[in-house]
């Protein structure tokens, strides 16, 4: 073996990337393939039949408009949100908490160790109507006396939000602690205030993280449903609620096939112009 | 929908709870059906439901299942690996629509879903060897002629449950027993859930409105979807639910929502506020079938339904699971060593109660029209 890879040495990379080739092939492609298929069929269950019926995709998009956009405002809201949240959090982490930086790394990640499901199932309880959230809520006149969070677009997407901070944070977190901190010095001792030695190293060292972090959480937020489901009521559902109940009850397996590639494809437009804005280039050098 | 992870696994626990205990159950349906017990010739593989037959608290065994070994030398291989029609269907249908067998001799779906009609259509049921049940003559008459099975060929009963009206009476001056009052009375805005099972809400709507939801029709159906939209529109309806209503119901948040009659009695075993009740227009009856699958031995299957249908055995299931037996003589077996469920009118209704209860048109759960306008109505 070894000296078989002294000859080809040019074949080293493939065969690392095999196991993984490999892998995306046989669960990636084959399925999506599949999928493609299934969503130009058309007939009635079970007796669905391969025609090229593209009308699939024009009625997933008309019939569907308002649950779509409803997707993509929730998931950039939330994707926000997280943000905000998110970069000083990373910051902090990076900056100001020495050796304790370990500690509160893990205390990011430790809602991982419980599942999604029960996450938000929690947070059921957490804004409940009698809950103390709601009362607070309600003693600083933020929520109507006769109101409540759950079932509501807010209970929605700050279940959201929540759901995928890890995801904004670690990758910011990452991008923070790479910065080499002689050039803040050096900032510094060429009279940089704090604030512009902030916007013209740190902000901009930082950007690749901010970049996977939003697409990390906007891209698997925009086809989330397990939020809409248990913290939203009828006037919450997502996109991924609607394919879900077009493959489980409905059993419209080319509806949903083909409404699940639109959605494949708007998030991929939206990611591509985003990379184009932001410069991912530049960034992922 | 959903996450309707849950139908009957609430039962007995907190939603939190049940639901971390069930995650085992969804991963191992997940599994799909080739990781059957193996399906020797002495092995009956059954799927069934959460928590829906009786089990030994101390050694964690179902009696009845034991008793069944060792009467028949048959060995059960039990699966609770059915969390909702909708996803336990999506699960089969693709090795069924092959003309391939599932790995199971027994699986329980409930005949207010579309599809244990939808099976019987499409030839996907094996017929009951009823020479092998005597005891079909203990099904009580109320099930003997199902609109999806007219002749019992393919099917009987497991269990059934009853979709009427819960309510917190600390919540409320005043009791709510009518549809009505869920759709229209302002005093109960968002707080109130209804059913996202078509049959349940849509036929108590169709009763509200004077219409029979045994046979359905295109105005009748119609009238139901705009009352519930109506509804749906003012803020007055919080949720669509699957038994998710448990939780909100017990804590507080939701003064009334349409319930499963078997839930409550485990609700109200700790929550003593909680009342329920049929609809005065009267309320809806589901089903739970056993369906031997494509490839399912009937032999074995049969026998085993046969077992069940001993009303000694059904007393203990049913003393166990709380909800409505379709055995006869289960409630006098059951009276002799728990004279206290045996009274109760949730398990074992009374002819009254029976008579204000219906099914649901069998054609019009198939109606896909329908559907998509229920579907859409629920938001999705």
């Amino acid at each position: 073996m070894g000296s078989f890879f002294h000859r080809h040495r040019g074949l080293t990379p493939w065969v690392l990337l095999l196991p993984g080739i490999a892998w995306l092939a046989v669960f990636f492609v084959v399925p999506l393939g599949y999928l493609g298929y299934q969503s130009l069929q058309s007939g009635t269950f079970p007796r669905y039949q391969f025609d090229w019926a593209f009308v699939n995709y024009t009625e997933a998009i008309s019939d569907n408009q308002e649950q779509l956009i409803r997707s993509f405002v929730y998931a950039g809201i939330a994707t926000a949100a997280a943000l905000a949240i998110s970069y000083p959090l990373a910051y902090w982490i990076a900056f100001r908490t020495g050796r304790w930086k370990n500690v509160f790394l893990v205390l990011v990640i430790a809602p991982f160790f419980v599942t999604y499901l029960i996450r938000t199932i929690a947070w059921q309880t957490i804004l409940s109507d009698e809950g103390p959230v709601v009362d607070l809520l309600k003693t600083i006149g933020l929520v109507a006396e006769d109101g409540r969070l759950l079932a509501t677009t807010l209970a929605v997407v700050a279940g959201i939000t929540y759901n995928f901070l890890p995801f904004m944070v670690l990758p910011i977190y990452v991008s923070l602690e790479q910065v080499d901190r002689r050039l803040i010095e050096a900032a510094g001792d060429l009279y940089a205030s704090p604030v512009r030695s902030f916007l013209r190293i740190t902000l901009p060292m930082s950007l690749p993280g901010v970049f996977a972090g939003t697409l990390l959480t906007f891209i698997p937020a925009s086809g989330d449903f397990i939020n809409a489901e248990l913290l939203g009521g009828p006037n919450q559902q997502m996109i991924g609620n609607v394919i879900q109940s077009k493959f489980l009850a409905l059993v419209d397996y080319p509806a949903a096939a083909a409404l699940s590639f639109v959605l494949m494809a708007i998030i991929l437009v939206m990611v591509a112009a985003y990379a184009r804005v932001v410069g991912a280039e530049k960034l992922t050098r | 929908m959903t996450v309707n992870i849950t139908r009957r696994q609430l039962i007995q626990r907190g939603a939190a709870g049940i639901t971390i205990l069930s995650l085992p159950g969804l991963l191992a349906a997940c599994g799909g059906g080739g990781g059957g017990g193996g399906g020797t010739s002495e092995t009956l593989r059954f799927a069934n439901w959460q928590l829906y037959i009786d089990i030994d608290e101390k050694t964690k065994k179902s009696p009845t299942l034991e008793q069944f070994t060792a009467e028949t030398g048959i060995k059960v291989d039990y699966f609770e690996e059915i969390n909702s029609n909708d996803e336990y269907f999506g699960k089969i249908q693709g090795p069924l629509s092959k003309g391939q067998g599932i790995d199971r001799e027994i699986i329980v779906l409930t005949d207010n879903s579309r599809y244990p009609g939808l099976m019987v259509d499409e030839g996907w049921l094996e017929k009951l060897d009823k020479d092998k049940i005597p005891n079909f003559s203990n099904l009580i008459d109320a099930q003997l002629s199902p609109s999806f099975d007219p002749e019992r060929e393919y099917s009987m009963p497991w269990q059934s449950g009853m979709t009427g009206i819960a309510y917190n009476e600390k919540l409320t001056s005043t009791p709510i027993t009518s549809m009505e009052q869920l759709l229209e009375d302002s005093a109960l805005k968002g707080k109130v859930t209804l059913l996202s099972e078509m049959a349940d809400t849509i036929g108590s709507v169709m009763k509200l409105n004077g219409d029979d939801p045994t046979s359905v029709t295109d105005e009748a159906f119609e009238a139901a979807l705009e009352r519930v939209r109506k509804a749906v529109d003012s803020g007055q309806i919080r949720q669509f639910t699957g038994n998710e209503y448990t939780g909100p119901l017990s804590k507080g948040d939701l003064i009334a929502a349409m319930a499963w009659s078997g839930d409550i009695v485990q609700l109200q075993a700790d929550n003593a506020a909680l009342k329920w009740g049929l609809p005065e227009s009267g309320g809806m009856i589901w089903t739970d079938n056993m369906l031997i699958p494509l490839g399912g031995d009937i032999g074995k299957a049969s026998e085993f339904m046969n077992f069940v249908y001993d009303p000694v055995i059904a007393a203990q299931i049913a003393a166990y699971v709380n909800y409505v037996t379709p055995v006869k003589g289960a409630k006098e077996e059951l009276a002799k060593s728990d004279p206290e469920t045996a009274e109760n009118p949730l398990i074992f209704p009374d002819d009254e109660t029976l008579a204000k209860v219906s099914g649901f048109d069998a054609q019009a759960l198939n109606n896909q029209d329908y559907i998509e306008q229920w579907q859409q109505l629920l938001g999705a």
